[in-house]
């Protein structure tokens, strides 16, 4: 028998939906015109964009007018962060959280050695953020406040209207990667006033190669890539219309599953975090469990090596991820896991399974299935953890 | 994904030798939890003297496994001289190879097995703390005498080399000017030539001491100060360039060895081979 592929990695990236497939393969083949050309071409390719436009705008709440088209959303967080502060270039504070996505991280490192003032906001054990340091924090100098939605690797949500609606009342500018929230959280840009907004297509069933950046009407942004008059100015470079059309497609599509992705996707990663805290040895999960993504869950295994489960797991047909070094492409794991202060015992034994709506229930137990014994297996190998064990008998 | 050889990943699915020996003859461990891999071996001696049992437990990654896995099956049956003399190289050609970045593992199978022989001749741990030196990396604790050993075992010629190697660098980077010196001592003098780069050996002092500037702005002063130190540019005589070290380099007993061969270093990279760095003299 065949091993089954059972992807359950779907916050680094996600399968393409058919739909969404379908909605581009016309802008490859026949109607693959210039939508800035004067002729019968541009027009099913700028009607493309139009309809795109409307889909994302709708799947967040916002005004088409405010959708600009991008390559992926490490391009929005570069955009917003860097569009904001050539904007305000009288102000030299930048703030951020230790958790963030490189994209934002390290930009935002490079800038604080760079002319600006950095803050990184700590998190606490549950990876949440203490908004009276925000708060604090925030000076007249302040330009930016960049701050994510959902993270990544945990996937805890932090409370982003309080966290927008602070930042404004100081007159500084808010940036929200939404790059995980999106199509897994319902967003209303009418509720949350963030003044910018990232999101990436190939993490809501789109291809890789298309982001979005939100720009709130009226925010002074300064655009990234000049060029010619693309999305009004504010993104130069011809428009990827297939993947444009196909970003709108998954987005529309998101706004159908979002009830499925609430309901039936958080009850497969509930059971599937119950039954492996229960069956697997010395098994805990990392991060906030109440304000949380509903995909996502990250489960540490104590004195085993992440890279070593997925590898174990990778043989049997399972996708997943680690915050472990040797899996992170440096020395240093997860800096969330360790920015929540995550035992070095725990942190390197870390995996992440993000589930999606293609999730089925027999994908949950036979993940289950698989990794208890894996874990068992590596428990026997690691030379640490046998006194608890034996302790534990 | 890391591209292992098929004889990585069957020592890594099916390890050989996993588990403990009742009364061992020789014990040796490496690595710790926070650095993310670890390994302990031991063996067992026939009565002449050969290796006639040795197992192995270890919490890491994929190749660490297999590579105490593969040290395991190459040491018994041999005399601890024999055994002693596998070099970190030997284990990783015994797995058909290992990713560059992965030679590290190699590493702990070769220092765990020397500290189970040590162990097994009752070598003091003062005198096997002396053999390896001075710790050059705080953040992986590796020292300057280990580092050297995988330099010279290895060929290394780069910072990035060594780290795979050895992880020594791998985490502040702060020690990377003291490798890059260690790397230096190793290889000698014989490459500085290759390294020259002809075309700027003909330039005027305004264009010599333009690059110079350069140099200590974009690339040394910004990493000095990442250490909270900094550096000030006091004189340049032809290709003598006198600086003073200023913040915490001023007051570090190590600065002026280290920052002199660093600030050199990366002056002989963007300016040309001849600079010859000085501090001056307060």
């Amino acid at each position: 028998m065949s091993k089954p592929t059972v992807y359950a990695d779907n916050n680094a990236t996600t399968m393409v939906a058919p739909e969404v497939v379908e909605a581009m393969l016309p802008f490859f083949t026949g109607q693959y015109g210039n939508p800035s050309s004067m002729h019968y071409m541009a027009i099913p390719a700028e009607q493309a964009i139009t309809r795109a436009r409307e889909q994302v705008a709708q799947l967040i709440n916002a005004d088409p007018s405010e959708i600009v088209f991008t390559s992926c959303g490490t391009e929005s967080d570069n955009a917003a962060i860097r569009g904001v502060l050539a904007a305000v270039p009288g102000k030299k504070h930048i703030i951020t959280t230790r958790v963030e996505h490189p994209a934002v991280r390290n930009l935002c490192q490079y800038l604080g050695k760079n002319g600006y003032r950095l803050t990184e906001l700590p998190v606490d054990k549950l990876g949440q953020l203490d908004l009276d340091e925000l708060r604090e924090t925030l000076d007249d100098d302040t330009a930016l406040v960049s701050i994510m939605w959902a993270n990544n690797e945990t996937g805890v949500v932090f409370p982003i209207t309080e966290i927008a609606e602070m930042v404004k009342s100081r007159g500084a500018v808010f940036h929200c990667d939404a790059v995980q929230a999106a199509g897994k959280l319902p967003l209303d840009m009418q509720k949350v006033p963030a003044d910018l907004l990232s999101v990436s297509g190939h993490k809501l069933h789109a291809p890789k190669g298309i982001g979005v950046l939100y720009v709130r009407k009226g925010t002074y942004f300064v655009p990234l890539l000049m060029g010619g008059h693309q999305e009004k100015g504010r993104r130069g470079g011809t428009e990827n219309v297939p993947y444009i059309a196909g970003l709108g497609k998954a987005c529309e599509l998101a706004g159908v599953h979002m009830r499925d992705e609430q309901t039936r996707v958080k009850d497969l990663r509930d059971r599937l975090e119950k039954e492996l805290l229960e069956k697997a040895p010395d098994a805990s999960v990392n991060g906030d469990r109440v304000s949380r993504l509903p995909n996502t869950t990250s489960i540490s295994f104590k004195y085993i090596e992440g890279e070593a489960i997925l590898l174990m797991l990778s043989a049997e047909g399972i996708a997943a991820s680690s915050g472990s070094a040797c899996t992170s492409g440096s020395l240093e794991p997860s800096h969330v896991l360790r920015a929540m202060g995550v035992p070095f015992t725990r942190v390197h034994g870390s995996i992440r399974f993000s589930l999606s709506r293609y999730t089925t229930q027999e994908e949950v137990s036979y993940i289950v299935e698989k990794m208890v014994p894996v874990a068992r297996r590596l428990r026997e190998i690691s030379p640490f953890g046998r006194d608890e064990q034996h302790a534990q008998k | 994904m890391w591209d292992y050889t098929e004889k990585v990943k069957d020592h890594f699915y099916n390890p050989r030798n996993v588990g403990n020996i009742a009364n061992p003859d020789g014990v040796g461990e490496e690595g710790s939890l926070a650095c993310g891999d670890s390994l302990r071996l031991m063996f067992k001696l026939d009565e002449k003297g050969r290796i006639k049992e040795a197992k192995f437990q270890t919490f890491g990654c994929g190749s660490a496994i297999a590579s105490a896995s593969a040290l395991t099956e190459m040491i018994i049956g041999k005399t601890l001289e024999e055994a002693e003399k596998i070099t970190n190289q030997d284990i990783a050609e015994y797995l058909g190879g290992l990713p560059p970045e992965k030679m590290h593992c190699s590493v702990m199978g070769r220092e765990a097995l020397e500290a189970a022989i040590a162990n097994y001749r009752k070598e003091d741990v003062e005198a096997l703390r002396a053999r390896k030196g001075q710790v050059v990396c705080e953040c992986f604790g590796v020292t300057d005498n280990e580092i050297v050993r995988v330099i010279k075992e290895n060929q290394l010629r780069s910072v990035e080399e060594v780290t795979n190697f050895t992880k020594a660098g791998g985490g502040c980077r702060r020690c990377h000017p003291r490798i890059e010196e260690l790397i230096a001592g190793v290889i000698g003098v014989e490459q500085k030539q290759e390294a020259a780069h002809p075309s700027l050996k003909k330039m005027s002092n305004i264009q010599k001491m333009k690059l110079i500037e350069e140099a200590l702005e974009r690339e040394i002063k910004p990493t000095l100060r990442a250490d909270g130190g900094d550096l000030e540019l006091i004189d340049i005589e032809g290709d003598r360039v006198v600086v003073a070290l200023r913040g915490m380099c001023s007051s570090c007993p190590s600065s002026e060895l280290t920052l002199k061969k660093y600030v050199e270093s990366k002056l002989r990279e963007f300016v040309s081979e001849d600079i010859i760095v000085e501090e001056a003299k307060p």
